[in-house]
């Protein structure tokens, strides 16, 4: 895609002052970085960053919910007010199409959080199989910051102290500096945070604020990615997939347990099935030392091949290479001694439990 | 002594019938945070144009190719433990390797610094 075709996000001209290089990222001109990512990544973790997430897609479905929750994996029967759930969007015969956010910020629906590639055919989906019976409102004037780090609650407190109190994965509505703002208490670091839904046209004038924070910076998605990695958050289209169950990912605690009961989500037999004799291969974490296996990397095992890396690269905090992989699942026990194949050159990793570095959320 | 520059953003600093080689500070910056080196064998030919090197950022691998064809006589091991330093001093502590001339003729084909600023300009 060229440049001319990019879409720009609210904040694209705040990051092009800021001195952020600028990268096509799913149909977005998007900053990979600002002052390099290692500093970001490392500032994320001390301190705190902010991310422009608005390439994300934000839907509100008002309407009969049961239509809705057919397409997914959470009960939304009790997902009180105030609260927000990790879901996934399965199809029929039980990959996944995309993980979403779902949440309950007000009396009016839910609030939906999808990612920026899958973004408008879950919206189809989504609009199509809840016809006549609920109205998918895609929030296109919407922008959405994330704030993350260990200082993110010093910043929230002072800006918006009601939405500093939150709990990890609650939800509500709050001022922020005289703006109705969406805010949910998590995010895709592994740090305690916030993200942040505001109209696009407060954008500019919010996130200069935060950035006027003593503890603030901004944050690319290439930390964004190194942070994600080692908390083993999964990134969409690479550690999961259509071609990949959440048996296969590792992701049944995002199906909640009444959907597995009553075997309702799309692909449900099949997932079912799956889960009951165990899949053939799983998502499993991975270090190792010297040049990081990246994706599509293959894994061997005695000469023989057992796995495919779907994630890999260098973990600032935990200073060394990381990655994800589907192995068969003999060999998806911690501990166990891999090759993976870099540049053609066999080099030893350890099957490794996930995270690579711990979750820090704010649980009160 | 002369330094040049190849359009892939090496540089070569002639030293007798010996030269260093190693990236440019654009490059470097270009790369973002340097993580790990992967260097030849000393002892190992290389023709003009082949690779020779890799240079991990964190968030993607790239070639380094040798600027003339030559046998590699050392390499820089300190960047094992601190590839950072490429990053830090990339025409300096950040070297990769010293590299035995086949064929001196060959750098008149290189850019000088005056030419090489152009092309990244």
């Amino acid at each position: 895609m060229s440049d001319a075709n990019l879409h720009h996000t609210p904040l694209d001209a705040l990051h092009i002052e800021l001195g952020g290089r600028m990268v096509p990222f799913a149909g977005y001109s998007m900053p990979v970085q600002y002052e390099g990512i290692m500093a970001e990544h490392n500032h994320t973790r001390d301190a705190a960053g902010l991310f422009d997430v608005s390439h994300m897609g934000q839907a509100r479905y008002v309407g009969d919910e049961s239509a809705l929750e057919k397409l997914i994996t959470a009960d939304l029967t009790a997902l009180q007010p105030g609260e927000q759930k990790y879901t996934l969007l399965p199809n029929e015969q039980g990959g996944i199409l995309d993980d979403l956010m779902v949440s309950r910020p007000d009396a009016d629906g839910v609030f939906l959080v999808v990612n920026a590639a899958t973004k408008e055919a879950d919206f189809a989906r989504i609009a199509k199989a809840t016809q006549g019976k609920g109205t998918l409102e895609i929030l296109a004037d919407r922008a959405l910051l994330a704030l993350q780090g260990p200082k993110a609650k010093d910043v929230m407190a002072r800006l918006a102290p009601d939405a500093a109190k939150m709990v990890f994965m609650q939800c509500g509505h709050f001022d922020l500096l005289g703006t109705d703002a969406i805010i949910s208490r998590s995010g895709y670091t592994g740090e305690d945070g916030f993200e942040i839904s505001i109209p696009a046209a407060e954008a500019e004038r919010i996130a200069r604020v935060l950035l006027a924070e003593p503890e603030v910076k901004p944050i690319g998605l290439g930390a964004r990615d190194s942070l994600r990695l080692e908390a083993g958050l999964c990134l969409y289209g690479h550690d999961m997939d259509e071609t990949k169950t959440p048996v296969e990912a590792t992701l049944m605690w995002a199906v909640a347990k009444p959907r597995r009961e009553r075997k309702d989500f799309p692909g449900a037999e099949t997932v079912m099935a799956m889960f009951a004799d165990g899949p053939q291969r799983k998502r499993v974490g991975f270090t190792m030392a010297g040049a990081p296996a990246r994706e599509g990397a293959e894994i061997v095992k005695d000469g023989n091949t057992i796995g495919v890396v779907t994630s890999g690269g260098f973990g600032p905090t935990v200073g060394g290479p990381v990655g994800m992989a589907y192995v068969d699942t003999e060999f998806a026990v911690p501990g166990t001694e891999i090759e993976i194949l870099v540049r053609d050159k066999a080099r030893p990793a350890t099957i490794a439990k996930m995270p690579f570095v711990e979750q820090r959320y704010y649980r009160g | 002594m002369s330094t040049h520059f190849t359009k892939d953003h090496e540089w070569i600093r002639v030293e007798g019938d010996e030269a260093v080689v190693g990236i440019t500070a654009y490059a470097a910056e270009q790369l973002g945070d340097v993580v790990f080196v992967e260097l030849p064998a000393t002892g190992k030919s290389f023709g003009q144009g082949d690779e020779m090197a890799v240079v991990e950022s964190v968030k993607a691998a790239s070639e380094v190719y040798a600027p003339v064809s030559g046998e590699i006589v050392a390499v820089n091991d300190a960047l094992e433990d601190a590839p950072q330093t490429v990053n830090e001093a990339p025409t300096g502590d950040g070297w990769f390797v010293r590299i035995k001339l086949a064929d001196k003729s060959q750098l008149d084909g290189l850019m000088d610094e005056a030419a090489y600023k152009q092309h990244i300009a």
